[in-house]
């Protein structure tokens, strides 16, 4: 294999791959990237057993060929290389070695045999569909502060993705919980995702996914099977398994009959919140909210470090009520919200609030509160 | 010398029968009254509580352990006197004594009397350290003008308070530290009253095999013995260089408690930092579902230490033992700290599940750690768990008919198994 190769063009694409490597772990041709060059192209394909990405990029091949090296040396090498350098890779297959050249620097890398690389088995897919980035970065992002990382309830380290009837009739979902909040966002249902299996997308996945998802606009290709699920651009391609497990029967813990509604500029609120957390305790970070007439107190009582309170101008007419919550899902919640007020629904002082953006029931978010 | 009568708390001087009672148990010392530091420990505990609660054992011997595997917690005195001991397999204890009665351990019933008891230490000084539900040091320097009497006074109306109020008996040491106090309470058992003051110090440990000392156990012990020290007075050779060199933290410690020094405090409440029940099975188990049996009655033997103390747990933890004794422990953090039997077990079964081990065992063990009080983590419904919130109430609505009408009155199907 000999490739020449814009420096920029390389470091994203071996980047890209190398995210995927385990920093930690014990089987040393899962710390390596697999170079593969043919035709006019030259992928990199890293995986640690759960998820395999493959990236292409456009490159001189002079000879075609392919080799194995460690992820995290090649990047580190092509970081500190200069812009707009031109980078040869070239394997020896006499010492073992690829040396990769820019200017007057020439390294040698170590390499291990192609045939060792495992490359995951491909899958029957059940369903393909296109979406648009701008929305499942929406579903994603807007849903995965909430997954958890409790390790005997594996079934919850991931977002649920799957079609549900929506307010706005089939909707591609995504749910993820860890026991105290929950999100819950929806887009319209794709064509051809309607057969589509409930699968439950791992926290590392929906993490590696951000980075095919950069530009709005962009169409991914989706497929996705009981076991598998891949997203795709011309680029990249992302292949995960997903969790073996049910995920839990969430319509049920989301509140229907909350009636007292709260509506507060989202930002302000959460600037608040932060502030007056400030002195909470470490552990339990609890924020009093009281709610009166077109008034909110946020406070906060930490009996060995101090207390705080603010006031905030919001709109509210009904009862009085006192509610606790903690302060980081009350922030993380706020944060979701970017484009309307924040809508707060309660209940009581007891049950679980829910959240939404002004009145859009395509984002909601439920958090269970906490004894002040 | 100054004596003290442990019947009517009479104080006189000299030797012999108390002048005032006639009573023959009398505790005469240089330094009774100078002495606070005191060590009270209960003469065969849990066979005392089962003895007070059945008249009709009064005389025979009683052994407190399980099951054919187990081993003997306790065993009463008159079943030591065929040479039962702690910790002795059970089937040797019976072998020693055929006729003893052995009874499963009732632990509501030691918990509270231990509590009634650590409530009466607590209403003498707040610096009680207890060790276990049947022994705890006791700090008593300084009280003396609060009581109007000196500790070796307070503490013999103590054991006396604890015989007459619970019915059962304690031996007290005193002594000028934990270390010494502890060793004392061990010399005169049962319904003892011992002392050992600073002047008899070092004539007390001389000769003492260095395995009574704080921390020395079998490992250091082979270590020492290969330093050819067996004895105290081996110890007392060395320069406490020498000792450092050779045994780090533990050869100063060792220079110093050879000579009768322990500067440890008295730490009241001493939180507790974990609760474990675990089980060595009648015989190898590899039967998923009988495990599954032994892990709910193992979490619900936690949730019930647990909710008796009021706390809950953020860590679960799974112990299991193959049959080559190898021991593998999993834990898991959970979502929000747990009590209640139904949780544990939930999250010990997922351990389980999740370790890809398949048996035989020999011994299988749920804990719980990370302790919190239980106030702070009362549950909140779990979204991820929309049943916990009933299951949670039917655990708890069990919990009361067990309280009310016994233990066995009302049990899980799972538990049969």
């Amino acid at each position: 294999m000999k490739i020449s190769i814009e420096r920029g063009v390389l470091l994203k694409a071996v980047g890209q791959a190398q995210s995927v490597v385990e920093r930690r772990n014990t089987i040393p041709i899962l710390a390596n990237v697999l170079i593969e060059a043919e035709g006019e192209q030259i992928s990199f394909r890293a995986t640690d057993l759960d998820i395999e990405v493959v990236d292409r990029a456009p490159a001189q091949v002079e000879r075609p060929g392919a080799t194995t090296v460690s992820a995290v040396l090649l990047h580190e090498i092509v970081r500190k290389l200069p812009d707009g350098a031109l980078v040869q890779l070239a394997d020896d297959p006499r010492t073992g070695r690829l040396s990769v050249t820019a200017g007057r620097s020439s390294f040698a890398l170590a390499t291990l045999p192609r045939e060792d690389f495992p490359v995951m088995a491909s899958s029957e897919y059940s369903a393909n569909f296109s979406a648009k980035a701008g929305e499942l970065k929406r579903l994603f992002e807007k849903s995965k502060f909430a997954i958890s990382t409790e390790e005997t309830r594996y079934y919850l380290n991931g977002v649920y993705m799957h079609v549900a009837e929506g307010e706005e009739g089939r909707a591609l979902r995504c749910v993820a919980t860890d026991g105290h909040r929950l999100a819950r966002v929806d887009t319209a249902l794709p064509a051809g995702a309607e057969e589509m299996a409930g699968v439950i997308v791992p926290r590392k996945t929906v993490n590696e996914l951000r980075k095919l998802l950069d530009d709005d606009d962009m169409d991914i290709a989706v497929s996705v099977s009981e076991t598998k699920l891949r997203f795709a651009t011309p680029d990249i391609t992302l292949t995960s398994k997903v969790i073996d497990g049910t995920f839990p029967d969430y319509t049920r813990v989301i509140p229907a009959g909350n009636t007292k509604r709260l509506e507060v500029d989202a930002s302000e609120f959460a600037r608040a919140v932060d502030r007056v957390a400030t002195v909470s305790s470490e552990k339990s970070r609890a924020v009093k909210l009281v709610l009166e007439e077109d008034r909110l107190v946020l406070s906060v009582n930490a009996p060995d470090a101090g207390a705080a309170e603010e006031e905030l101008v919001v709109a509210y007419g009904d009862e009085r009520l006192e509610i606790g919550f903690n302060a980081k899902y009350l922030l993380e919640i706020a944060s979701q919200v970017d484009r309307e007020n924040a809508v707060f629904m309660f209940n009581a002082s007891g049950d679980p609030a829910l959240v939404r953006e002004g009145n859009d029931t395509s984002a909601v978010y439920v958090v269970m509160p906490m004894r002040v | 010398m100054t004596a003290l009568c442990r019947d009517c708390l009479h104080v006189f001087e000299g030797r012999g029968r108390c002048p005032a009672c006639r009573s023959p148990r009398g505790i005469a010392h240089d330094e009774l009254f100078e002495l606070g530091i005191a060590h009270l420990d209960c003469d065969a505990f849990y066979a005392s509580v089962e003895k007070r609660d059945n008249p009709a054992l009064r005389d025979r011997p009683v052994i407190v352990g399980g099951g054919r595997r187990g081993v003997v917690s306790t065993a009463c005195y008159i079943a030591r006197v065929h040479g039962v001991r702690s910790a002795m397999p059970m089937f040797q204890a019976l072998r020693l004594c055929p006729d003893a009665v052995v009874l499963a351990p009732r632990f509501d019933a030691y918990v509270e009397v231990s509590r009634a008891i650590r409530a009466r230490m607590e209403a003498l000084t707040p610096a009680v350290e207890p060790l276990s539900l049947d022994e705890a040091f006791m700090d008593l320097r300084g009280t003396e003008r609060l009581h109007g009497a000196p500790p070796a006074v307070v503490l013999a109306d103590l054991a006396r308070l604890i015989r007459a109020e619970l019915g059962v008996t304690v031996s007290i040491g005193l002594a000028h530290n934990k270390f010494l106090a502890k060793l004392a309470s061990d010399l005169d058992k049962p319904s003892g009253f011992s002392v050992i003051g600073r002047g008899e110090t070092a004539a007390f440990l001389r000769g003492k095999p260095v395995g009574m000392l704080w921390g020395v156990g079998a490992s250091l012990l082979a270590r020492l013995e290969a330093e050819g020290i067996r004895r105290i007075d081996d110890l007392l050779r060395w320069e406490r260089a020498a000792l450092e060199a050779r045994f780090g933290g533990m050869g100063a410690r060792l220079w110093h408690l050879a000579r009768g020094e322990d500067a440890r405090r008295i730490t009241a409440n001493a939180p507790v930092k974990s609760i474990s029940k675990e089980t060595t099975l009648p015989e190898d188990l590899a039967d998923p579902e009988l495990l599954d049996g032994h892990l709910w009655r193992l979490s619900e033997q936690v949730a019930d230490r647990a909710k008796a103390k009021g706390v809950a747990g953020q860590v679960v933890t799974l112990k299991l033992k193959r049959s080559s004794h190898r021991i593998l422990t999993r834990r898991s953090t959970l979502a929000a700290p747990a009590q209640l039997a139904d949780v544990i077990y939930r999250s010990a079964a997922a351990l389980f599940a999740r370790s890809g081990e398949r048996g035989p065992f020999r011994l299988i063990g749920v804990g719980i750690s990370g302790l919190v009080p239980s106030d702070d983590a009362l549950p909140m419904p779990d979204l991820a768990d929309p049943d916990a919130g009933r299951r949670a109430a039917a655990e708890r609505a069990a919990d009361r008919i067990r309280a009310r009408f016994g233990a066995g009155a009302i049990i899980k199907g799972r538990a049969l198994r």
